[in-house]
């Protein structure tokens, strides 16, 4: 069965976000006051396995192997049928 | 004795680590295409600097997965030198042969520029030939070059001896205003558990001839030539 794993890296609570800062910078430049912003990045992952808790077990071994590097991020994982 | 650069698809300062190793210092020096893998024993590797994979993902981060790692692993492992600049260092940490990883500057732009370091080990076979507390000139060009350890490791890696150097100014002090990226401790070279490993994001390469402004790089090639010969 296929299913669509929808992962979402962060950085760890605490971490420096140096993109987000700028970016606030800039939307504050437009008249955007914001309180606080924070970047993350989504995959979207296509996956030919058997059950929902075989799609969410293979993306977490993407995110510990691949995709996320322990130090400095977390990940969530939420897979779509 | 031979050492050998690895090429990763992005890599761009493999042929002036090649010339100091081969020309500067007059040791034979192999170029090593990744997908060839290491096929005999060197006396040192180095991963260059670069852009291996546009830095996709995180800068290493694809490169590392490739299997010619698994060559460099297990040549670390048996004791011989590796030597990651730059994105070469990017790798070394991501592949975990150094604790840490090198991340997003603090201010978020690409830094290309002369750099004062501090030697804080004179003990390992990268650093041998510099004094202790030594300041030295040397350039940094990167965008992804902040040391991040896990809490408490880097720290730990200074008590220990495993910094070989750190951001600092002119008269060697370790300030904010001396760190340019916004490496924790001002760290940005770490050596690996044994002193076999050391990654560096400054270019020493690029500072290994008086024509190009410092030679202070030379000697961190000569100590690992010291190094071998003296095995």
């Amino acid at each position: 069965m296929s299913f669509i794993g929808k992962i979402t890296i962060s950085l760890k609570e605490g971490m420096l976000d140096p993109e987000a800062r700028a970016i606030q910078h800039a939307l504050s430049n437009l008249g955007f006051e914001t309180e606080s912003l924070s970047t993350a990045r989504v995959f979207y992952i296509t996956m030919d396995v058997p059950t929902v808790g075989d799609a969410t077990k293979r993306a977490e071994e993407m995110c510990e192997r691949l995709l996320a590097n322990p130090v400095i991020h977390s990940y969530e994982i939420e897979v779509l049928e | 004795m031979r050492f050998a650069v690895l090429q990763f698809g992005g890599s761009n300062c493999d042929h002036d680590a090649w010339h100091v190793v081969h020309d500067v210092c007059g040791v034979d020096c192999d170029l090593i295409w990744y997908k060839d893998r290491i096929r005999q024993e060197y006396d040192a590797i180095i991963l260059p600097g670069g852009f291996s994979y546009g830095d996709y993902l995180r800068a290493g981060a694809i490169a590392t997965r490739t299997p010619v790692m698994q060559d460099v692993i297990r040549h670390a492992g048996e004791g011989r030198l590796v030597l990651g600049i730059c994105n070469g260092a990017q790798i070394g940490a991501e592949s975990g042969l150094v604790p840490g990883v090198f991340t997003t500057n603090a201010y978020p732009k690409f830094i290309c520029e002369w750099v004062h370091l501090r030697v804080e080990n004179t003990t390992s076979p990268f650093t041998s030939q510099y004094h202790s507390g030594e300041v030295i000139r040397i350039p940094i060009a990167h965008k992804e070059g902040r040391y991040v350890a896990p809490p408490g490791v880097g720290q730990k890696l200074l008590d220990e001896g495993r910094v070989a150097f750190r951001f600092c100014n002119e008269q060697g002090i370790c300030t904010p205003e001396s760190n340019p990226n916004g490496s924790e401790l001002n760290i940005t070279g770490v050596l690996g558990e044994k002193d076999n490993v050391l990654v560096m994001m400054p270019h020493p390469e690029r500072a290994a001839e008086g024509i190009l402004g410092s030679d202070d790089g030379r000697r961190l090639f000569a100590s690992m030539i010291s190094h071998i010969e003296n095995q």
